[in-house]
């Protein structure tokens, strides 16, 4: 039996210890905000953070995660919507929108260790989430602007 | 397999997270935004109190009910469309609320691709809206005892002129449904002044939804009681099933059963490809169900395709005389006079869609009735290709169109529905079929591999008295028949018979290809293809007579002329627009290069060293698009792209928000085709698997800036969704050429030896 706290409910879980975190998440909660696009890493549309921090849940399986505590999209704001989904609104980021659950997770974390992140910041912090429809541009301008409002 | 709850912080039961059920799996989670309302007894505009048009229903609260009867993939199709609807009917945005249609001829065609959704519906939906409006006014007039000429809208209400009375929409629907629907030749459209949104444009509906993760997707869609389920295909296209092991996967933990599929019967279609589906109580044990499965294949003839071979092959058809599908004046003798001649050989590869939500549905099969859940582009074909393939009616099959992540074309093509639908019969359980990111690389529904050869005879100006084009590419009828391997009149107008060159002696060609994997429409179709080759070689003859780009590429394009294409291509079909409505027109298509080369500050700017701009021009789905790339190269050949000026004239733009995003993600996507994508085949069987071995653009590789200019038009709605993408590698290349001397005929850039 693994414990695992999902979105501040503690949580057991007693079935295959290696079911990736994603799955769990999707297929076992229903919280299906965090996305399946690769399965290995690749694209990040499965970010999430795990104590805090952005990670790929396709690739982190339940008993890694066991003893942590996962953050996703859904819960990620304590009070109506973070600053970066308010920039993201502001600046019309999705197209069809399934990549910017994880571009956003991934986008929080880089804000909270580069509050003031550069151009190389961003891409370093933001190249490893595929965009297909191609948002980056809009991607980037929410960013240094949740990075203005955030100083 | 259980989850429990051990406890939960009072934040989690605010945020109503969670449901009071151990089990949350067993919750139905289907998002009422989306999909509840769309019962088979109709939608909340059917219900609706006045209902003059199947696009709309207003009920007595004053609440609009749109129906989006296109699918949303990312374009704001969803959003634009029903826009029009309710600027016509001069509602309130803020009290609309839009239902996604069924699959359901009542809409007309709901195909979501061509880009052609804002131009297909913006007569329909200002007829919807001028049907209720006019209705409200003539109600409001009844009420008032008042003339109607002396009644008009005003954002909701009716307003009495001369007495200032106003009545809400809402108010006068129970009124407004007992006149009868007037007739289309009593509507009046608003003028463009009155416009509130069409041109200004607003967010999409479900901006909030898509940043918050509550939007819904195919890959969301859950039923209660449903399993999963995971299919290995076969490898080579038209391979069978030998035998599998049955038991093995069982051994995985949350696995329940395998079934084969049957395979398809020639031609492929839309017809599911066959192999064996693990069933599972999730997505990731179906995964690791197949592994074990040790599937013997028959692999049939497609074993023998390898792409080596078979480019050299369609090289040497581009080298030899095709099918001719254009002429002008008479190239041989222009030819045999003899004089300057530039040839060139162009290569563009098999690309694989890779949206970001790989094909994915969820069908519900009951006593001869199937419901499915699926993010297509054509919900209609779902409920055609789901009825043949269980022997129902399609009217038995009910098709719920999802959120879209991303389509791209992949999306017109519901093999994936079928799977489900065919599975969940078999199984008596719903039955959701995912596809990993490896079955969306590996059985695409490619885009055509591509050899064009190119050949022009120069005068002493460098300027083209003759021209020869020749494409020679997999057709997409291949999908449809066998023993296809012409491009059709499509195809071929998809910017090869309606290249709009000034050139006395032109002709254009296309040579016979056979497929051996399932090709498809893909973002721009074969546009790519012949606008890299048209572009680059218009490039190379500027080049080569060392004139600018610009004002050679406006010489070729000649004076501001209609072209009557079908005088020298009788079966072009101008994207079924009508000549008179969508002329080609090369004054608009002069326009845009000049608009792109003057924001770009062409020839006005001093690029640095390995530093280059280029321009291509392209007319593709009745919109013109100039393209300006400027390239950094650097010392080993790694291009970096600061920045991109696209002139864009869609005619009448409804959203130009919208627009803007579109143009700036085929810069993207245009630089995943220049960069990186290729799809290849040894022994049949696709190479690539996953984002490591077919890359896309990451944002570090994508353009800095992509600036779009949008020239003002009153000329009917055209495409935006498509046509960003088909100057921008020419675009690009051109702009290496410049910055490095380096001539791109091939793509991508990491199989082209320019790129060492």
């Amino acid at each position: 039996m693994m414990q695992i706290k999902v979105n501040d409910v503690a949580r057991s879980f007693d079935g295959d210890p290696n079911l990736p975190l994603l799955w769990y998440l999707r297929d076992v909660l229903g919280l299906t905000g965090t996305k399946f696009g690769c399965g290995m890493a690749l694209c990040g549309a499965c970010t999430v953070h795990q104590d805090g921090k952005a990670i790929r849940s396709c690739v982190t399986s339940v008993s890694a995660a066991a003893g942590k505590e996962i953050t996703t999209i859904e819960a990620i704001s304590k009070n109506g919507l973070h600053v970066v989904q308010q920039k993201w609104i502001e600046y019309n980021v999705p197209q069809c929108g399934y990549c910017q659950s994880g571009q956003i997770m991934q986008a929080i974390s880089l804000l909270k260790e580069k509050p003031r992140p550069s151009d190389e910041d961003i891409d370093g912090g933001m190249s490893g989430n595929i965009c297909r429809c191609g948002t980056y541009q809009r991607i980037r301008a929410a960013i240094k602007a949740a990075a203005g409002e955030q100083a | 397999m259980s989850d429990n709850i051990l406890n939960v912080s009072r934040r989690g039961f605010l945020q109503g997270i969670v449901s009071t059920g151990a089990l949350v799996l067993s919750v139905r989670m289907i998002p009422e935004v989306l999909w509840a309302a769309e019962t088979s007894a109709g939608s909340h505009a059917d219900r609706a109190v006045l209902r003059p048009s199947v696009f709309v229903g207003i009920d007595t609260d004053g609440t609009v009910y749109l129906v989006a009867h296109r699918s949303e993939m990312g374009t704001s199709s969803r959003t634009s469309v029903p826009l029009i609807l309710a600027d016509e009917l001069d509602a309130d945005w803020k009290r609309v609320k839009i239902e996604q249609a069924m699959g359901d001829p009542r809409y007309g065609s709901q195909d979501t691709d061509g880009s052609h959704s804002v131009r297909d519906g913006f007569t329909t939906m200002r007829e919807a809206g001028a049907t209720a409006r006019l209705m409200l006014t003539q109600a409001a007039a009844q009420k008032w005892g008042v003339p109607v000429s002396e009644c008009e809208s005003d954002l909701h209400v009716i307003v009495h002129r001369p007495s200032k009375r106003k009545a809400g929409y809402g108010e006068l629907a129970s009124a407004a449904a007992k006149l009868p629907v007037p007739k289309k030749e009593d509507l009046q459209f608003k003028p463009k002044s009155a416009w509130r949104y069409i041109g200004k444009g607003t967010s999409s509906y479900d901006l909030v939804d898509l940043c918050t993760g509550k939007a819904g997707f195919g890959m969301d869609a859950r039923l209660d009681g449903m399993v999963y389920a995971s299919i290995e295909h076969p490898p080579v296209l038209g391979g069978k099933v030998k035998s599998y092991d049955e038991k093995a996967p069982l051994q995985v933990k949350g696995v329940k059963q395998t079934i084969p599929i049957k395979p398809f019967t020639p031609p492929h279609h839309f017809q599911p490809l066959g192999g064996v589906a693990v069933i599972a109580d999730n997505s990731w044990a179906a995964f690791q169900g197949r592994k074990k499965l040790n599937v013997a294949w028959d692999n049939g003839a497609n074993a023998s395709y390898n792409s080596d071979q078979y480019k050299k092959e369609l090289q040497d058809t581009a080298r030899k005389p095709g099918k001719v599908v254009r002429n002008i004046g008479d190239v041989d003798t222009a030819f045999a006079k003899g004089g300057k001649v530039i040839a060139a050989d162009y290569y563009v590869p098999l690309l694989a869609h890779a949206t970001m939500e790989p094909p994915v549905a969820l069908a519900d099969y009951r006593d001869g009735k199937v419901t499915v859940w699926a993010p297509t582009q054509n919900p209609q074909a779902v409920q055609e290709t789901v009825g043949e393939e269980l022997g129902i009616p399609k009217e038995n099959v009910t098709c719920h169109v999802t959120l879209l992540g991303g389509g791209f074309g992949r999306k017109s093509k519901p093999d994936y529905a079928a799977e489900a639908a065919i599975l969940s019969k078999a199984v008596g359980k719903p039955v959701k079929v995912v596809w990993s990111r490896e079955d969306d690389i590996k059985f695409g529904y490619y885009h055509a591999v591509a050899a064009m050869y190119m050949k022009a005879l120069v005068d002493e100006k460098g300027k083209p008295t003759a021209w020869l084009q020749r494409s020679v590419f997999p057709p997409i009828g291949s999908t449809f028949a066998l023993n296809t391997t012409y491009g059709d009149a499509g195809e071929m107008g998809l910017g090869w018979t309606d290249l709009p060159f000034d050139i006395p002696n032109h002709r254009a060609e296309n040579g016979p290809a056979e497929n051996h994997v399932r090709i498809g429409w893909f973002r721009s179709v074969a546009n790519i293809y012949h606008a890299f080759a048209a572009q680059s070689f218009a490039n190379e003859l500027a080049h080569a007579s060392g004139r600018d780009s610009v004002e050679y590429l406006l010489e070729l394009i000649g004076p501001a002329r209609i072209i009557d294409v079908k005088a020298s291509a009788p079966d072009y079909d101008n994207y079924d627009g009508s000549p008179a409505e969508y002329p080609l027109d090369t004054a608009r298509m002069r326009r845009v290069v000049e608009l792109a080369a003057e924001k770009a500050g062409w020839g006005k700017r001093k690029m640095g060293k390995g530093s280059g701009m280029g321009i291509a021009v392209h007319r593709s789905f009745l919109t013109y698009v100039a393209t300006v790339a400027e390239v950094e190269v650097d010392d080993k050949g790694e291009v970096k792209i600061p920045a991109v000026h696209t002139a864009v004239d869609a005619g009448t733009v409804v959203n130009p928000e919208a627009t803007r995003a579109q143009f700036e993600g085929a810069a993207v996507f245009g630089t995943s085709i220049v960069r990186s994508g290729a799809i290849t085949a040894k022994n049949g069987v696709i190479e690539q698997s996953n984002f490591h071995d077919y890359p896309v653009a990451r944002m570090n590789e994508a353009p800095y800036k992509t600036s779009v200019y949008m020239v003002d038009s009153d000329a009917p709605p055209a495409g935006v969704g498509e046509p960003g993408v088909p100057p921008f590698a020419p675009a690009v290349c051109n702009a290496i050429f410049a910055a490095t001397g380096k001539r791109i005929r091939e793509l991508p850039l990491s199989k082209s030896s320019a790129n060492t």
